[in-house]
């Protein structure tokens, strides 16, 4: 028996309607089995909270008097430079901006203390934040300079534009040289002395819908502690990786674009970063509804960690060589128990993504769910899936005659 | 009874050049074990001692450090995590060196096992959110 989005919004405007985790459904089908599980569940709720640096916010400040042209002049927000090739008084700030008097990786590894992910952070946490703004006047817009404090109850539009989120997997990072490693995966010990991770596995968002049969451009999401939306696929979506039996990717796969109203947000779930020796980013909360239209739908949610297969990759020379060879394959299963065995040796591993933030957006999606205040969309233009002919190109330089 | 404690000791500049230790092996018998020192000559001195022995005559050390004006701190009370911050992702558990973090392995929330810390500071800067601080 098949549902629709429309008769599962239905009994969530009742107050009937069944959703429960991406982790609590692993049971509750063995138990029910399959069949009776998809007709008995009507959403299951994924999340995810990690690094993911493809992501920035859109302000509109409002026009001072007289006005100024930020458009092509420099403007600083708390001293991280925003870009400014957009209209009068639109600004986007990018989760790795840094000051410009950041002393960078000059001190190696550089510590990165502050960046446009801490900005985003305090402007969400409803802070002051400074601007200072320089411009080259012209008759309509005369001003040079603006010094002042803003802040966002105060913005015109402020929206979260993630360019790529919620990677469906992700590498594992190791570093086989012998010396310390400082990358966005973290601090890598010499020697395959550890190897970090980055994904929910299990609780997902694509890892539970592997052939994006329900994500799709339109379908409304938990982002940042607010309601936010699909708005297309992310950067360097590529579906075409191999996968296994279960449809599920064995390589970084799909990505997601994300779009949000920043006022709505909570600065627990937009969490400005430093990765020392590497940069400033920021930690994203992200949560998708699945609605278990069919048995088929149901039968993805049951992905568990040890369904899960990532790719291990030498940060010391195969990941900054682009060098496709990878050292070996683990389940989130493995990563997850604390060791893997790696070439002979048993390596301890950590997480950059956290578990528990993510269940506790799965969580919390549920609940807004099940008080009736999210009703599910029906997207609006599906993701390019394996049959498109999107690939992950590299750069292909050309020398400038 | 035998006693082992990390502690931490704040010396004040007219303390820096005098042989403070050695006493307290000479005249208290005890075994000290230093996890970390900075004295500047003239400043102030700063010292991380594991310090073990029989229970009373630590506490006679003990007592003729402070009354040589020596302050003392147990080390426990000097890295904090900020819980505020700590988004529990795990990102120190293969960095710390004394495995002062833990996984619980049904939640997946990190512990901070702050006795086990010896305070080198690795997780400060290591910590993608900052959540952990060290006060001397």
């Amino acid at each position: 028996m098949e549902k629709t989005i429309d008769e599962i919004n239905e009994k969530i405007r009742q107050g009937d309607v069944v959703v429960v985790t991406a982790e609590e459904i692993i049971e509750i089908a063995k138990e029910k089995g399959p069949k009776k599980a998809a007709q008995e569940v009507d959403v299951v709720t994924t999340g995810t909270f990690g690094p993911m640096c493809s992501s920035g916010a859109f302000l509109n400040i409002g026009h001072s008097k007289p006005r100024i042209k930020l458009g092509g002049g420099t403007t600083y927000l708390n001293g991280v430079p925003a870009y400014t090739g957009l209209a009068a008084v639109d600004l986007y700030i990018g989760a790795n901006a840094l000051p410009d008097d950041d002393p960078r990786n000059r001190v190696y590894p550089g510590e990165f203390n502050y960046g446009g992910g801490h900005v985003i952070e305090e402007l969400v946490a409803k802070r002051d934040i400074r601007l200072a703004a320089t411009a080259y006047g012209t008759d309509c817009y005369p001003r040079r300079t603006l010094e002042t404090r803003i802040n966002i109850r105060d913005l015109n539009e402020t929206v979260l534009f993630n360019i790529r989120n919620a990677y469906q997997n992700y590498n594992v990072a190791v570093n086989l040289s012998d010396r310390t490693l400082y990358t966005y995966m973290g601090v890598l010990r010499p020697n395959a002395g550890n190897a970090t991770y980055s994904s929910a596995g299990g609780l997902s968002p694509l890892l539970n819908d592997p052939y994006y049969k329900t994500i799709g451009i339109g379908t409304r999401i938990f982002l940042g502690g607010g309601v936010g939306y699909v708005s297309w696929h992310g950067t360097q979506h590529n579906p075409g990786v191999p996968r296994g039996d279960n449809g599920v990717p064995r390589r970084p796969g799909g990505t997601l674009a994300v779009v949000g109203d920043l006022k709505q947000m909570q600065p627990e779930w937009l969490r400005g970063i430093s990765m020392l020796g590497y940069g400033c980013t920021i930690a994203v909360g992200i949560g998708v509804p699945i609605p278990i239209l069919s048995e088929e739908i149901l039968n993805y949610t049951r992905v568990t960690d040890a369904d899960i297969l990532a790719p291990v990759v030498d940060f010391s020379e195969a990941y900054p060589q682009r060098k496709s060879e990878i050292v070996g394959e683990v389940s989130y299963a493995q990563l997850k128990a604390g060791t893997i065995q790696l070439q002979g040796k048993e390596v301890p591993t950590a997480s950059l993504s956290s578990y528990p933030g993510a269940l506790r957006i799965a969580t919390i999606l549920k609940e807004w769910i099940q008080r009736g205040k999210f009703l599910l969309t029906k997207p609006v233009a599906p993701l390019p899936g394996v049959e498109s002919d999107i690939t992950f190109k590299p750069l292909k330089e050309r020398p400038i005659e | 009874m035998n006693v082992s404690k990390r502690i931490v000791l704040h010396f004040p500049r007219r303390l820096v050049d005098r042989p403070i230790i050695y006493r307290l092996v000479r005249d208290y018998n005890l075994e000290f074990n230093i996890l970390k020192a900075s004295v500047t000559p003239e400043e102030e001195g700063l010292m991380v001692l594991e310090l073990s022995g029989e229970q009373g005559e630590y506490d006679n050390g003990i007592k003729y450090l402070t009354e040589n004006g020596v302050r003392i701190q147990s080390l426990s009370q000097n890295v904090i995590r900020n819980e505020e911050r700590c988004t529990h992702c795990g990102a120190c558990i293969t960095i710390c060196p004394t495995a002062a973090f833990e996984v619980e392995p049904l939640t997946r929330r990190v512990t901070f096992y702050n006795e086990r810390c010896l305070a080198c500071g690795m997780c400060i800067k290591a910590c993608p959110p900052r959540a952990m601080e060290v006060h001397f």
